[in-house]
């Protein structure tokens, strides 16, 4: 936001006589370079390693540990993020709509559920596998099961997906509301048929973000999900395409079908990255 | 029958709602009731203080890896804070306006790169990089920090660039029409001005770098020992877990849901420091 614009000459000229604001304009550059540059370096190098070992023998559909398939893990990983996003998404589109429609502002629930979703975006994946592993691996007798898995990632992308639709739902005018009670529809009514359609692409932002976490995580999932290298039933143990590829990197017994898992999991993270961005471009735009 | 569905639906949101408290409320209960009867039977004091970690001849001693957790997250706020300034004041103030949209993309995804492929990317390029300059076995401190100062930037980046933005441009414009240069302005107006703001960020890394799990494991050897410098292997709270619940029994097992505990509490006590930071900021705005 510069109020006055400089020639570059007279930028020359200005830095010669104050030698400390180059350093920091120099500072501040490099800054920004190794951010971007360590970024891009771990995308490229990922890339340039991994795209050659993408064969038709990594794709197979059953595991074996020759070809170290990745099949397996990729179904399990699209099947944990279905489950995962049928049971969170509802719970946590339903609290924002709690909180934006049917609460004031300054009743002690409402503060008390949003210091609980600010503790829980907070607490590291490590812990939501520990809770997962003795809530419901344990003592509801689950066993390592995708459903224990999805179960702990519900509880873990819940306060991401009820922020992101908290803020969507208070972004609607309150005249849409007024309008929609003025023409004599009920509240449930509103909140269906005029509010909600309007907040679909903010809360669809934060869906795909969710959707992203889940993709990624590993830690809470070694525990809950387990780490078999099967396409389970409900109640088996799977492992996802991140758990199978520190299984795969910890192993060390294949190192080139590693690099390929990691870009197959790179690409995934691109596209649902790409996703969000384009919908958050609508969102601004309309 | 409508009133009984406007009401009905009301209910239905209103338990949604709560589930957060009872997920927080569950996670309390379990975690401490499965970890606290440990600390109680192996004595809080040989728990925590504990230099000794050998679950074969029943010693608990978890302070080797609250010591490696301490070490490897402030060794990472040394490589990863002044990244993270730099380039959130380059966001800022810098960034030509082009260029902006396609380095926040660029943040944003770092944010989302999930933890197991920056933890492979550092084992096959940080940890050999560390072996061929300092000998060794590479698989170390230093690589720990060098990749958690990367993995813990999008966050600080994100926060303080925020923190940096809701400054009002008359204390950068006053500055200016004082004869400051744009450098000047920035960093001797603009950046204490955000202060707190910044802190929150950075409190927040913390407690990314404290709670990261599998990027760590895959980098920094994690022997169970006191650290005994920086190009030496070290284990943290959340490698513990992982490494050892796989086969651990009875007390063992325990033992590392009491690590879980401990850490659990630390992040609470970072999350407490970040609400009470924030709350300061929107106070003093």
């Amino acid at each position: 936001m510069p109020i006055n614009k400089l020639t570059f000459s007279q930028k020359i000229k200005a830095y010669k006589n104050n030698p400390a604001s180059l350093i920091m304009f120099l500072l501040v550059y490099i800054g920004a370079a190794i951010s971007l540059i360590s970024l891009l370096f771990l995308i490229g190098y990922i890339l340039v390693k991994g795209i050659p070992y993408l064969t038709p023998d990594l794709f197979a559909f059953t595991y074996t540990s020759d070809n170290a398939s990745l099949t397996p893990a990729l179904i399990n990983t699209i099947v944990m993020t279905l489950l995962t996003l049928v049971i969170a998404a509802p719970i946590g589109i339903f609290a924002a709509i709690f909180l934006v429609e049917y609460s004031g502002k300054g009743s002690k629930l409402v503060k008390l559920i949003r210091i609980t979703a600010e503790t829980l975006s907070g607490i590291p994946s490590i812990v939501y596998g520990l809770f997962g592993l003795l809530f419901f691996v344990t003592t509801l007798q689950w066993g390592y099961s995708m459903l224990a898995g999805s179960f702990t990632m519900v509880i873990m992308v819940l306060p991401l997906i009820m922020r992101t639709a908290e803020e969507a739902l208070r972004s609607v005018p309150d005249s849409f509301r007024e309008a929609s009670f003025g023409l004599g529809a009920g509240k449930l009514r509103t909140v269906f048929r005029i509010v909600l359609p309007p907040a679909v692409p903010g809360i669809l932002s934060g869906v795909i973000l969710a959707i992203g976490r889940v993709v990624g995580e590993t830690a809470a999932l070694m525990y809950t999900a387990g780490t078999v290298a099967q396409i389970p039933n409900l109640m088996g143990s799977g492992r996802t395409l991140a758990v199978h590829m520190y299984a795969l990197s910890s192993e060390g017994l294949h190192m080139n079908q590693a690099y390929a898992t990691a870009v197959v999991l790179l690409v995934l993270v691109l596209l649902i990255n790409g996703l969000s961005n384009l919908i958050a471009k609508r969102i601004v735009k309309g | 029958m409508d009133k009984f569905k406007e009401q009905g639906m009301k209910i239905v949101f209103l338990i949604a709602a709560c589930t957060s408290v009872l997920a927080v409320v569950l996670i309390c209960v379990f975690l401490f009731a499965n970890g606290v009867p440990a600390i109680g039977k192996i004595g809080v004091f040989q728990f925590l203080l504990g230099e000794k970690w050998k679950p074969a001849n029943d010693l608990y001693g978890i302070l080797p890896m609250i010591m490696g957790s301490i070490y490897v997250t402030a060794g990472s706020l040394v490589i990863g804070v002044p990244t993270a300034l730099l380039t959130s004041i380059f966001m800022a103030y810098f960034c030509p306006k082009k260029i902006y949209p396609v380095f926040k993309a660029a943040i944003n995804l770092m944010a989302g790169v999930p933890s197991v492929v920056y933890g492979f990317f550092g084992l096959v390029v940080i940890v050999p990089a560390i072996r061929d300059i300092f000998g060794g076995s590479g698989t170390s401190m230093l690589a720990a920090c060098i990749l958690l100062g990367i993995m813990i930037l999008p966050t600080i980046i994100g926060v303080t660039e925020a923190s940096l933005r809701a400054v009002p441009d008359s204390y950068y414009e006053g500055s200016l029409a004082l004869g400051a240069t744009h450098e000047r302005s920035v960093f001797r107006t603009i950046v204490p001005a955000c202060k707190s703001g910044i802190v929150a960020g950075i409190v927040l890394g913390i407690g990314r770098a404290i709670g990261e799990t599998m990027a760590v494991i895959m980098v920094a050897g994690n022997q169970a020992r006191m650290p005994k410098g920086i190009l030496e292997g070290v284990r943290t709270l959340t490698a513990n877990i992982v490494t050892e619940m796989g086969y651990a029994a009875d007390l063992h097992r325990e033992a590392l849901i009491a690590t879980g505990v401990v850490l659990f509490v630390f992040i609470l006590i970072i999350n407490l420091a970040v609400s009470l930071l924030n709350r300061r900021t929107s106070n003093a705005n």
